[in-house]
C-alpha cells in the first residue's frame, strides 16, 4: 500500500508548488527562530522574503555536520527546549556528539514519514513488526517504533542483540516484518542455524534494512538465507533518523519523501548540482521540520537520483544506495565511526597521539569486527605484559564507552603502520559489502 | 646493586628477533641473559647485556622500542634446591617478583639468576643480610 497517496504520488508541478511554498515559509520561520542561522542566511546575503520557489534554494548557505557541533548542545534549535519533546545524540567526528531535538510535530512528521517506510516496504496494517534496531539515543530503534504505531502495525520492541531471545520471538509470536542492519540479519541466520531452526521457515516475509551500507549481492544472500524479501531504508538523525527515503517492492532506488526532505545532489569538484543521473553528494534541506530544521545539509553521503515515475505509482524522486562518503567516516555495526575519535581517545589516555590504524572486516555471517592498531612508543612501553595488557584494555574501554562499539586493540613497533606521502592510512575497510 | 636490562618490544613476527640479535652483534654488544614474554600477538624481549646504554642507543636508532628496567642479578647455588632456598628467603620477607630467568654463562660453580621485584632496594638489602650474592655490573662486563 502506499501510506500517503497525495503527497507520495503528487504531479510532478503541484509537488514543486508545495516544496516552493514550504521553503518560503521554513526560511523565514529559521530566520525568525535561531539567532545562528540568522547571522548565517544574512552573512551571505539571503533575504528571506526573497525565497519564493524552490529554485532559490542554492541561493541558501550549505549546512555541515561542523555547524552542529560547533553549537553544542543546542545551539542550532529554532526552538527552545521546552517545546522540544525528544533528543536523539549520535557520534560527532571529535569531541562532541551530533544532538538534534524533535517538537511534538516534529514526532508526528517522523512517526509519518516512517509509515510511509513500512508501507512502501510492503506492510500492510495489522502486520506484527520485530524491531530489532536498538533503542535509545539511537534513532534506529524508535523511528521505526512511531511509524509502526502511526500504522497501526503491532510492534515487539525487541531492541538489537540478545539474539537467541530475538529468535524465540520471532518463531513464537510470528512478526512478518522485521527491522535491523542489514549485517545482523545475517547473523542471526547463523545463530538460528546453531539453535536447530532453519532461517528458510521463519516468519518473517520483509525486512526493512539500514544504518549501514549494504550491496545487491547481500541484498541476495538474505533473501535466500530467510526467504524474504529484503529491502533498503535510509536516514540520518540530523535530517530525521530513519524515514527520509525507503525501497518499494520494485527495489530500483529508494524513494525520498521531498514533500518534507527536499534532496539535492551536488558535484564533490565544483559544490555545483551535479549533471541529471550522475552521482554526487546528497544534501538535504528539511521543508517542515521545527525543533531543528536545516537548510541544504551536507550528508556526506554520495549517492545519485531519478526522477521518473516509478512503476509502483509514486512520484517521489529515487535516490540510489549510497555509492560512498565524502569524508572518513566508517559506520561499523550500525555505529558511525570517524577516525578522529580515536584519535581523541587516544590523545586523551597518553596524551600523546600515537600513529594507528582501524581495520574493519565482516567475515561470512558474522558482525562487523573493527581492529585498532596502535603504535607502540616509548612513553607507555613497559617490560611487563600485565602493563602493556592493561594499556590495551584501557584502550579498548575508552573507544567502547566513547564510540559505543566494541573494538579489538592490537599493539605494533613503530612505522609498521603504512604510510602514503608521510600520512598514515587510517582506515582499511576489508569487508566485502 | 642493580644492574640494568633492556626490554624491547617485539610484534610476533617472523625474523625480528633475529634483526635485533644483528643489530646488538653488529655494534659489538654481547648478550649475557636472555627472555622472552610472549602473548598472542606480541612479545617483550628482555635481555641483559655488557655495555647497556650503548645497546639501548643503537636499538633506538634502529627504530626498536627499548628501554631499561632495573633488575636484580643473584648467585644461587647450582644444586638441587639451591633456588628454592632462595625463594624461600624473598617469600618470609614479602618481596614479590615480577619474573625472573636464568644468565646463560657462570662466574663462580654458581648458577646466575636475574630477579625483577616490584622494590629492588629492599630485595638487595634483604638478599644481602641473608647472605646471597648480588652480581655487579663489572662482574657481568667480565663475564
Amino acid at each position: 500500500m502506499i501510506w500517503n497517496e497525495k503527497m507520495e504520488c503528487m504531479q510532478p508541478q503541484d509537488l514543486k508548488n508545495i516544496q516552493s511554498e514550504r521553503l518560503g515559509e521554513r526560511v523565514r520561520y529559521i530566520y525568525k527562530n535561531s539567532p545562528v542561522y540568522k547571522e548565517k542566511l544574512s552573512k551571505a546575503g539571503v533575504d528571506p522574503d526573497s525565497v519564493k520557489s524552490i529554485e532559490d534554494l542554492k541561493k541558501l548557505p550549505f549546512t555541515i555536520k561542523e555547524d552542529l557541533r560547533d553549537n553544542y548542545p543546542f545551539g542550532l534549535f529554532s526552538q527552545p527546549l521546552n517545546k522540544i519533546s525528544e533528543i536523539h545524540v549520535s557520534s560527532g567526528t571529535t569531541g562532541n556528539p551530533t544532538v538534534v531535538g524533535y517538537s511534538a510535530d516534529d514526532l508526528k512528521l517522523w512517526g509519518e514519514v516512517m509509515a510511509r517506510v513500512l508501507a512502501c516496504a510492503g506492510a500492510e496494517p495489522g502486520d506484527i513488526l520485530q524491531n530489532a534496531y536498538g533503542y535509545g539515543l539511537f534513532t534506529g530503534g524508535l523511528g521505526f517504533h512511531y511509524g509502526a504505531l502511526t500504522m497501526g502495525l503491532t510492534v515487539i520492541p525487541t531492541s538489537s542483540g540478545q539474539t537467541k531471545r530475538q529468535l524465540k520471538i520471532m518463531n513464537d509470536f510470528k512478526p512478518r516484518i522485521l527491522g535491523c542492519t542489514p549485517s545482523y540479519a545475517l547473523y542471526m541466520a547463523e545463530e538460528a542455524r546453531e539453535m536447530g531452526l532453519n532461517p528458510r521457515d521463519s516468519s518473517w516475509k520483509i525486512g526493512i534494512f539500514g544504518a549501514e551500507p549494504w550491496s545487491e549481492a547481500m541484498r541476495k544472500e538474505i533473501e535466500g538465507t530467510w526467504n524474504m524479501s529484503a529491502t533498503d531504508v535510509y536516514g540520518l538523525s540530523e535530517i530525521i533518523g530513519p524515514g527520509v527515503a525507503q525501497e518499494c517492492p520494485h527495489k530500483n532506488g529508494l524513494h525520498i519523501f521531498s514533500d518534507v526532505f527536499y534532496p539535492e545532489i551536488i558535484d564533490t569538484q565544483t559544490g555545483q548540482a551535479a549533471k541529471p543521473g550522475q552521482p554526487g553528494e546528497l544534501v538535504i534541506t528539511t521543508l517542515t521540520k521545527q525543533g531543528i530544521p536545516l537548510l541544504r545539509y551536507k550528508t556526506r553521503d554520495i549517492v545519485s537520483i531519478n526522477y521518473e515515475r516509478c512503476c509502483c505509482g509514486r512520484t517521489s524522486p529515487r535516490i540510489s544506495k549510497i555509492q560512498g562518503r565524502t569524508d572518513d567516516m566508517i559506520i561499523v555495526r550500525g555505529i558511525n565511526v570517524f577516525p578522529s575519535q580515536i584519535e581523541h581517545v587516544l590523545l586523551g589516555i597518553e596524551g600523546t597521539q600515537p600513529h594507528y590504524q582501524l581495520i574493519v572486516d565482516r567475515k561470512i555471517g558474522e558482525l562487523d569486527e573493527l581492529e585498532v592498531m596502535v603504535e607502540v612508543e616509548e612513553k607507555f612501553f613497559s617490560d611487563e605484559i600485565k602493563q602493556l595488557h592493561a594499556f590495551e584494555e584501557k584502550i579498548r574501554r575508552e573507544i567502547e564507552s566513547t564510540l559505543g562499539v566494541s573494538a579489538r586493540v592490537k599493539l605494533v613497533e613503530p612505522k609498521t603502520i603504512q604510510r602514503s606521502e608521510g600520512k598514515a592510512k587510517r582506515v582499511i575497510d576489508k569487508r566485502t559489502i | 646493586m642493580k644492574i640494568s636490562q633492556i626490554s624491547i618490544f617485539l610484534e610476533n613476527r617472523k625474523g625480528r628477533l633475529y634483526e635485533v640479535c644483528s643489530v646488538l652483534g653488529a655494534n659489538k654488544i654481547n648478550i649475557r641473559a636472555l627472555t622472552i614474554a610472549e602473548t598472542e600477538e606480541f612479545g617483550i624481549l628482555r635481555i641483559v647485556v655488557d655495555k647497556a646504554q650503548e645497546a639501548v642507543k643503537v636499538l633506538k636508532d634502529n627504530g626498536f622500542i627499548a628501554h631499561l628496567t632495573d633488575i636484580v642479578a643473584v648467585e644461587v647455588s647450582d644444586e638441587p634446591g639451591g633456588l628454592a632456598k632462595l625463594l624461600k628467603t624473598l617469600n618470609d620477607n614479602d618481596i614479590n617478583v615480577e619474573y625472573m630467568y636464568g644468565f646463560v654463562e657462570k662466574a663462580t660453580d654458581k648458577a646466575l639468576m636475574v630477579f625483577r621485584f616490584d622494590d629492588p632496594d629492599k630485595a638487595i638489602a634483604t638478599l644481602s643480610q641473608n647472605g646471597i650474592r648480588i652480581i655487579s655490573v663489572k662482574d657481568i662486563e667480565g663475564l
